[in-house]
């Protein structure tokens, strides 16, 4: 039961937030939303422009391209990511000393400073003195990711999955902690088997951690930058360069400064319809129970 | 305390959790609430404590107005069906907790846990931690927190549903006495009969989000206002049946009757309701003021020194709670008797006809 | 269903039990008759548990054995041993109909549709299941979930034992009566081998044909619901079983009878000074005392008014004791006067009852 208490003078406690929220969010925002209906030819004067830079932007193919890219490899990852941390989350022990082996285990890589992961990753898969890049070559397979595009993708993946997937498995280990045993007796009185036990008893327990696990991967592969900058700058040519990276490119790189306030405008909106239909649909089937 | 609910209503998500109950519990006394799941009692308590706001109605301290006091600055004192205590801490440091808030002095502290620890018997058990203690001293452990703070109002949320039924019954004996002499007003909420009979005090019975009756709780058990209250505090579930007066008879299924009782000489012929409880249905022909019925066992319980006798009387199905064991198969006709002096009149809205 | 042996049943949950305190479970052996309907009965960490989860085989015994119907079962699995089993708090498979969690079973067996059909709208209809059948089980209250768990055991005709794990915890007390009187309804038409987990006294008295009360890993007494109540074989017995429980008076046996405080006591078969061989006490439950201007003097505490009876607190010389009185029946205002029913009294010596030899 959740203590609810009726105090009107949490709201005195809240205003620093509301002002550090209203300077670091709101600010700036409006500041973007400024500049993304304007044209500037530096000198700090400034044209109304309309809609023309949205416009813009939603006709470029490079936009279309770099859009293309962010959606397959948000979908790949968490394809990867959330079967494989539920199967790690039910394969790890239950009881005894080496439940708190494992999670450590699996807290780590989270807790690694993000460019960090893109520099290790970096130096382990180069082809000529990284550990897994000489690896991979002495098996025979023709691997150099800063040279060929399928390789900086795969390893672009290989990485985040490498990085995020103990966060979908510390959830869905919650998730399977909460369980009764009785659901695991009943289930093996009646004859059920292991996947039965899964479909049936396991997955509709843990889809509440599920839909948070999705949904906090989806956010942050799609907004991903640091990792894929460090490793490969976004190429080779463009192929890992994703949404936040040609953001980037073209606000500080070619100081286009409207074209680059519309697309993170669109950005943003984007990840805040695509996080709102995830969340309706799952929960949505929740309450039909 | 005097506390006081005026009014107060509460509505989440388009369900009625309290409609409109005004209740002034008796100060200083043992106040039970007894309804079943989802009648309010718990909102109720979370109401009076101060956890929740009603949405109109007034709650009184006192005769005054605490309707958006937090808890924390009303001076009162909260157990749980779920054995809630602080983990990591000693049952020792657990009763002090409230003490050291309150920034009791060491030496009065030491003397009150002790004082409190005896009464529960809680004494040896000061040095442990709460994980290492059986339920039922587990809580203990939390109604010696309620105790020594000597809070002004006491709230009860079953707190011993979760205990073995012994446990259970070793604290019910208790529970009154170490109030009594407190001085604090306590309500507890239960949804069992038998447990507010044994408790005493007064009683506020509960139905779907408002109290249809409040009184000494013996009161209410022996002559409820209505037909809801007099169910609720039933255990076994009270036998009903629809009679009809005519003139100086009341006749129930078309062929049983017997004499209008000098008390209801004066209401109308018509239609009613009859209510009256399972120990109150004898097995065999009674006497001469009896009225005997014949009914088809449909299942016989035996306790050990009584006999639950669950009966098919074609319209109503009835329970006969028989002293001693009667070895009864199912399908056996039985005789019951029962006295009409038993028989609590209702009309057909369910208002009791005194 | 078939008929259930314990034999010589020791169960410790450490690697290598040394002493005797180290066993869960001291030692049961019982045996219980296909169809009869059983009750273990007993406070919390009397062993109850760990004994029902040695017979679906969630638990494996560190000695003896399982049979059903004189076939070892020990070291089978739990969905090898036919069995069914209802938790205290409602298992059921939320994602499914109600459909589909009475068919869950059958269809694991391999069993056919039409079959598997018939069998469920069966068992929907023994159950009065039948209306909410392609509800969401989730959606459904505490005591039609618990009623699922039941029918997910029922509808499996080859099932050998159904057992339950106080199965009305969380049921309102009025629902309670009504499951409670379906379940033994159920019993008496269909003959299921019962058994039934509990600490309440009143789920099992009223439920089982049989009752198994058990104290600290051992069994204490088996018997019917009149025989606990009436002849407690030990003194923890005669306190768990009836509210309030068994008075207990330190008492002497001698040649003369049987003395507490040196007031004599009548009873019907009082035991021979020979028997006695440690500490005795005389055991009567509330019940059978009655006040009786012949008998004993004793001073009246307290009465306690429950509605349908009083709890009268007395002192025998310097023992309290509890008196039982019906309604109707005065209570004397002064110079009261108990009798002790004569056949209804026992002696218990180390807490064992002791039975008078037959001369």
């Amino acid at each position: 039961m959740i203590e609810r208490t009726p105090n009107q003078k949490a709201w005195w406690l809240v205003t620093p937030v509301l002002a550090l929220v209203a300077f670091n969010a709101i600010i700036p925002l409006m500041t973007v939303v400024n500049y993304s209906v304007q044209e500037t030819f530096g000198n700090n004067q400034f044209f109304w422009s309309g809609v023309i830079w949205y416009e813009d932007v939603l006709n470029s193919p490079r936009f279309h391209e770099a859009l293309l890219r962010q959606l397959m490899f948000t979908a790949q990852i968490l394809l990867i990511e959330v079967p494989l941390g539920v199967i790690v989350a039910l394969a790890m022990p239950r009881k005894g000393f080496w439940v708190s082996v494992c999670l450590v285990l699996m807290a780590l890589p989270l807790l690694i400073p993000w460019n960090v992961v893109g520099a290790m990753w970096n130096i382990f898969a180069l082809p000529d003195i990284g550990l897994l890049g000489r690896a991979v070559n002495a098996l025979g397979v023709d691997y150099n990711f800063t040279q060929q595009p399928g390789s900086a993708w795969v390893t672009v993946v290989v990485m985040d999955v490498w990085h995020w997937t103990s966060l979908v498995v510390l959830l869905a280990y919650a998730g399977l902690r909460s369980i009764p045993d009785a659901f695991y007796q009943a289930a093996r009185i009646d004859g059920a088997s292991g996947w039965q036990i899964f479909r049936y008893i396991q997955l509709p327990k843990m889809k509440r951690v599920l839909t948070i696990a999705v949904l906090l991967r989806f956010m942050d592969s799609f907004m991903i930058y640091t990792e894929p900058f460090v490793l490969t700058g976004g190429g080779p040519g463009n192929t890992t360069t994703f949404l936040s990276i040609d953001l980037v490119k073209i606000a500080l790189g070619q100081f286009d400064l409207g074209r680059a306030a519309a697309m993170s405008l669109i950005y943003f909106l984007i990840i805040l319809l695509m996080s709102w239909i995830f969340y309706t649909l799952m929960m949505r089937s929740e309450g039909q129970k | 305390m005097t506390i006081e609910l005026d009014g107060v209503s509460m509505r989440r998500d388009g369900v009625d959790f309290l409609r409109g109950v005004s209740l002034r519990v008796e100060p200083g006394g043992f106040n039970i609430l007894l309804g079943p799941t989802l009648s309010g009692k718990t909102t109720l308590l979370r109401m009076m404590a101060g956890l929740e706001k009603p949405d109109s109605g007034r709650v009184l301290d006192d005769g005054k107005d605490v309707t958006g006091t937090p808890v924390q600055q009303r001076g009162v004192a909260m157990v749980y069906q779920q054995f809630i205590n602080y983990p990591s801490m000693s049952v020792f440091e657990n009763i002090a907790s409230p003490l050291k808030v309150a920034g009791m002095s060491r030496g009065e502290i030491d003397r009150r846990v002790k004082d409190v620890s005896d009464l529960l018997k809680l004494g040896p058990m000061l040095k442990r931690k709460p994980a290492e203690l059986s339920g039922g001293q587990q809580q203990r452990t939390a109604l010696a927190r309620a105790l020594v703070k000597g809070a002004g109002l006491v709230l009860l949320d079953e707190p011993l549903a979760n205990l073995d039924y012994k446990l259970r019954e070793e604290l019910r004996n208790e529970l009154p006495r170490l109030f009594a002499d407190t001085g604090s007003t306590v309500v507890y909420a239960t949804a069992e009969p038998a447990e507010a009979l044994l408790l005493g005090g007064h009683t506020a019975a509960l139905h779907e989000g408002g109290i249809t009756q409040y009184g000494p709780t013996h009161e209410v058990y022996r002559t409820p206002v209505d037909l809801v209250t007099a169910a609720t505090f039933s255990d076994p579930p009270i036998n009903v049946a629809n009679v009809t007066k005519r003139g100086g008879e009341f006749v129930m299924d078309d062929t049983v009757t017997w004499r209008v009782g000098a008390v209801h000489q004066r209401i109308a012929d018509g239609e009613y309701r009859l209510g009256f409880r399972a120990h109150h249905l004898n097995l065999g022909a009674g006497g001469e003021h009896a009225i005997s019925l014949e009914g088809a066992v449909t299942i016989a319980e035996i306790s050990g020194s009584e006999t639950f006798v669950h009966l098919d009387l074609g319209r109503h199905q009835w329970i006969c709670q028989a002293h001693g064991v009667h070895r009864l198969d199912v399908g056996q006709m039985v005789t019951v008797s029962v006295n009409p002096e038993r028989f609590m009149l209702f009309k057909p809205d369910g208002g009791r006809i005194e | 269903m078939a008929e259930i042996r314990l034999d010589k049943i020791r169960h410790s949950y450490e690697d290598r039990p040394a002493a005797e305190a180290d066993f869960a479970l001291k030692m049961v052996d019982l045996t219980w008759k296909d169809g009869g309907a059983y009750a273990l009965l007993g406070p919390s960490g009397c062993g109850k548990s760990t004994l029902l989860n040695i017979i679906s085989g969630l638990l494996s015994p560190t000695e003896g054995d399982v049979r059903f119907d004189g076939r070892s079962v020990t070291d089978l699995a739990p969905d090898q041993r036919n069995i069914a089993q209802v938790f205290q708090f409602p298992v059921v498979y939320d994602t499914m109909t109600v459909y589909q969690n009475l068919a869950f079973p059958l269809r694991n067996r391999g069993m056919d549709r039409s079959r598997i059909d018939e069998l469920v709208r069966e068992t929907a209809q023994r159950l009065d299941l039948t209306g909410v059948l392609d509800r969401r089980a989730a959606g459904l209250t505490a005591d039609n979930k618990q009623k699922i768990s039941l029918a997910r055991g029922l509808v499996r005709s080859d099932v050998n034992v159904i057992m339950f794990d106080e199965p009305l915890t969380v049921i309102d007390p009025h629902l309670k009566w009504q499951l409670r009187s379906q379940l033994k309804k159920l019993h008496q038409r269909y003959n299921f081998t019962m058994i039934y987990v509990t600490h309440d006294q009143t789920e099992a008295l009223t439920f089982a044909d049989q009752i198994v009360v058990m104290h600290e890993g051992e069994v204490v007494q088996v018997g019917t619901s009149e025989e606990l109540f009436e002849r407690p074989e030990h003194t923890f017995v005669g306190h768990f079983i009836g509210s309030p429980g068994m008075n207990l008076f330190p008492c002497t046996v001698g040649d003369d009878g049987v003395r507490v405080d040196g007031m004599p006591i009548a009873l019907d078969a009082p035991p021979a000074p020979g028997q006695v061989n440690g500490t005795s006490q005389l055991g009567v439950r509330p019940e059978f005392i009655r006040f009786d201007t012949g008998g004993l003097a004793v001073e009246l505490t307290d009465v306690a008014d429950i509605g349908r009876y009083r709890i009268v607190d007395a002192i025998l010389g310097r023992h309290p004791f509890k008196i039982f009185c019906p309604e109707g029946v005065e209570i004397p205002s002064d110079n009261a006067k108990v009798r002790f029913d004569p056949r209804h009294a026992n002696v218990y010596v180390d807490g064992w009852r002791v039975e008078a030899r037959s001369r």
